[in-house]
């Protein structure tokens, strides 16, 4: 099987946020970057999926130079080649201009099985991955917990809400999008990351693709970015630990009522 | 040309989902302000009970697709359909519940016709006679104001909870319901759902739980979850988690809280290192009273405490469970 497995990069789960200047993004010079969380999840089953069926694992990812963190991760751990996309913060808003560039990227590489994550921890558009299905003719389905492939067909666990999955049935090539969870996520080895250092990373602008600035402008207009305010009274308590328990037992049983 | 504000309602089975309604608030309150039409549609097969049930609110009418190829959902037939009366239709903006199902579609639909889809919006106001969106980015810890560029029709989904479907405005008398009927080839429907299930097994009624002590990420290893059982022994609580934590095996799936887990509602609700994502608060924030221990005073769990402590939970949890058992035993 010659799987795609599209890993984008985002602030590091721990990250403080700061607004730039102008309200218009966050400060992206105080930021350390990881791999999206499904995303690492997309890359363990299709290296399951290529350990199981033989193929070729590629992985592609979207944006400026600082994006190549992650694919070098994601060589480590096991994927073949891959795929850098430079884009600047244009693809921010708006799922389709991402979603474009590895169509057009990608075409004519005739993957049998792409994988997404299902959402981003930044934008969480929860669309890119269908969106690039669409852009390529393939099927898909979304959220995705289980993965058999067998004669050229799939058969995807799809996760519902409440607890609750349904099977679904597909041909190939198709496209899925990837639940964090679905999978136990590896380690990447000292001998993966040396041989990661000679694996092949193709560089790729968006005109030599003859796309041209018009094809990827996305049809949003972001305003402002901008700390929700709060419209919750949350009594903080304060002091030490001790202190702040104690308070919080008391009013628990006082105001609250509940103990 | 209707440049209606179209409602999608979602059913599964014959039966609407809840979210709907919120969606269907939230068009009603967008054509309110920008004078435009309301509409809902109802898709699926044999549904027209539910576009009858539909027709009770205040609508210019409820437009039913009904095909054999809908009876069970697949992104292919819903686009087809949607994609058919969309073109005949032309409206200005289609609402959509954020559900798994809507997101399952929408971005294909909008897509296929070139348009953006601004997915689980919060919000919006009307500014110069257009709609400017609210957004969530960083899961909760900052908002973005969006607009459209370009033609319509736009499309927006709505997180749950952000309409309140108490306040769908009920007409004077039924809307109108105008059958569409679609002409979806069946070969075009590549997918082929199978059965549904649940997996988990029901050895613990979370929805029954006086008291929920709640882990999350913050809880850092699966040997720190003895502390939070202490807590839950000293207040007599049962203990659940939020998705990281299940999906690492830490906790069995049953006390995952959340959309993909248990919707929770019990008296009392401490939440300890949990960050507070849209995907938890759904599951959690209908409970009476609610605690959260954080580090980050930014955490949006904040936004729906009651009670909050910024500190380190390891610190806070010992001192707690002493402060429980000396009030115990009294
Ligand atoms: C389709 C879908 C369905 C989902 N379903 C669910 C669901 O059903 N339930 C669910 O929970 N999630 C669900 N999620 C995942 C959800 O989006 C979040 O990723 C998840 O809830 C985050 O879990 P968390 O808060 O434990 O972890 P994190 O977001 O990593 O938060 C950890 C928190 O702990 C705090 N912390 C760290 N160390 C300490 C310390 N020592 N003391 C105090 N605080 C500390 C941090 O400040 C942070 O706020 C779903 C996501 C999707 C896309
Ligand atoms: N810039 C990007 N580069 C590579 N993959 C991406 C990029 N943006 C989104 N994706 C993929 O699409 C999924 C959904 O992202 P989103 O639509 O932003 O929620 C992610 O989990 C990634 O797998």
């Amino acid at each position: 099987m010659k799987i795609m497995v599209c890993i984008k990069q985002v602030p590091a789960k721990d990250s403080t946020l700061r607004l730039t200047e102008d309200s218009t993004w966050i400060r992206e010079q105080d930021l350390s970057y990881e791999i999206n969380e499904p995303d690492a999840y997309a890359l363990e089953e299709a290296l399951r999926l290529k350990e199981k069926h033989g193929g070729e694992v590629v992985v592609c990812s979207v944006g400026p130079d600082r994006v190549q963190q992650v694919i070098r991760e994601a060589l480590a751990k096991g994927a073949d080649r891959a795929i850098h996309l430079v884009a600047d913060g244009g693809s921010r808003l708006d799922s389709y201009p991402a979603a474009r560039l590895m169509a057009e990227a990608v075409r004519r590489e005739g993957f049998d099985l792409i994988c997404t994550g299902l959402q981003s921890d930044d934008l969480g558009f929860a669309q890119t991955g269908v969106v690039l299905a669409e852009l390529l003719g393939l099927p898909h389905a979304t959220i995705i917990m289980e993965v058999q492939a067998e004669d050229g067909r799939l058969k995807v666990k799809r996760e519902l809400e409440g607890g609750w999955f349904q099977w679904v049935q597909m041909p190939l090539p198709a496209l899925l999008t990837i639940q964090s969870g679905i999978n136990k996520l590896r380690y990447a080895t000292l001998k993966g990351i040396k041989q990661a250092k000679s694996k092949e990373i193709r560089r790729v602008i968006a005109t030599e693709l003859g796309l041209k600035a018009e094809e990827l402008a996305g049809r949003q207009k972001l305003h402002r970015v901008y700390v929700p305010v709060k419209t919750k009274q949350t009594e903080f308590i304060d002091g030490s630990p001790k202190e702040a328990a104690a308070k919080l037992v008391e009013k628990l049983q006082r105001d609250a009522r509940v103990l | 040309m209707s440049d209606a504000i179209l409602a999608v309602m979602e059913q599964q089975e014959g039966k609407l989902n809840r979210m709907s309604w919120e969606a269907l608030a939230a068009a009603q309150r967008i054509g309110d302000e920008l004078s435009k039409p309301v509409e809902a549609l109802v898709l699926g097969e044999g549904v027209r009970a539910i576009a009858d049930e539909v027709a009770a609110s205040k609508l210019a009418c409820v437009r039913l697709l009904e095909d054999p190829l809908l009876k069970e959902y697949t992104p292919d037939a819903y686009c087809l359909a949607l994609r058919e009366i969309i073109a005949a239709e032309k409206p200005y903006l289609v609402l959509l519940p954020h559900t798994y199902q809507v997101r399952d579609f929408a971005p294909k639909l909008a897509s296929g016709i070139e348009r953006s889809f601004l997915s689980d919006c919060i919000g919006y106001r009307v500014e110069d006679g257009s709609l400017v969106f609210t957004r969530q980015l960083f899961q909760g810890k900052m908002n973005a104001d969006i607009s459209f560029t370009g033609d319509p029709p736009y499309f927006v989904s709505v997180q749950a909870g952000s309409f309140r479907a108490d306040q769908v405005a009920t007409g004077g008398q039924p809307a109108a319901v105008e059958s569409f009927s679609s002409k979806i080839e069946s070969g075009k429907v590549r997918t082929q759902p199978l059965e549904k299930f649940q997996e988990a097994k029901r050895t613990v009624d979370l929805t029954q739980a006086e008291i929920i002590v709640a882990a999350g990420r913050g809880i850092k290893e699966q040997e720190n979850l003895a502390l939070i059982q202490k807590l839950a022994d000293a207040l007599g609580a049962e203990v659940g988690g939020s998705r990281p934590i299940c999906d690492n095996g830490w906790l069995p799936m049953e006390r995952q809280i959340g959309s993909s887990g248990q919707t929770v509602a019990p008296k009392l609700y401490l939440a300890l290192g949990i960050s507070g994502a849209i995907q938890h608060l759904v599951g959690m924030k209908g409970a009476r009273t609610i605690v959260a221990v954080n580090k980050d005073q930014n955490a949006p769990i904040f936004e729906v405490a009651d009670y909050g402590i910024v500190g380190n939970l390891f610190d806070v949890v010992p001192a707690l469970i002493e402060e429980i058992n000396k009030a115990k035993g009294q």
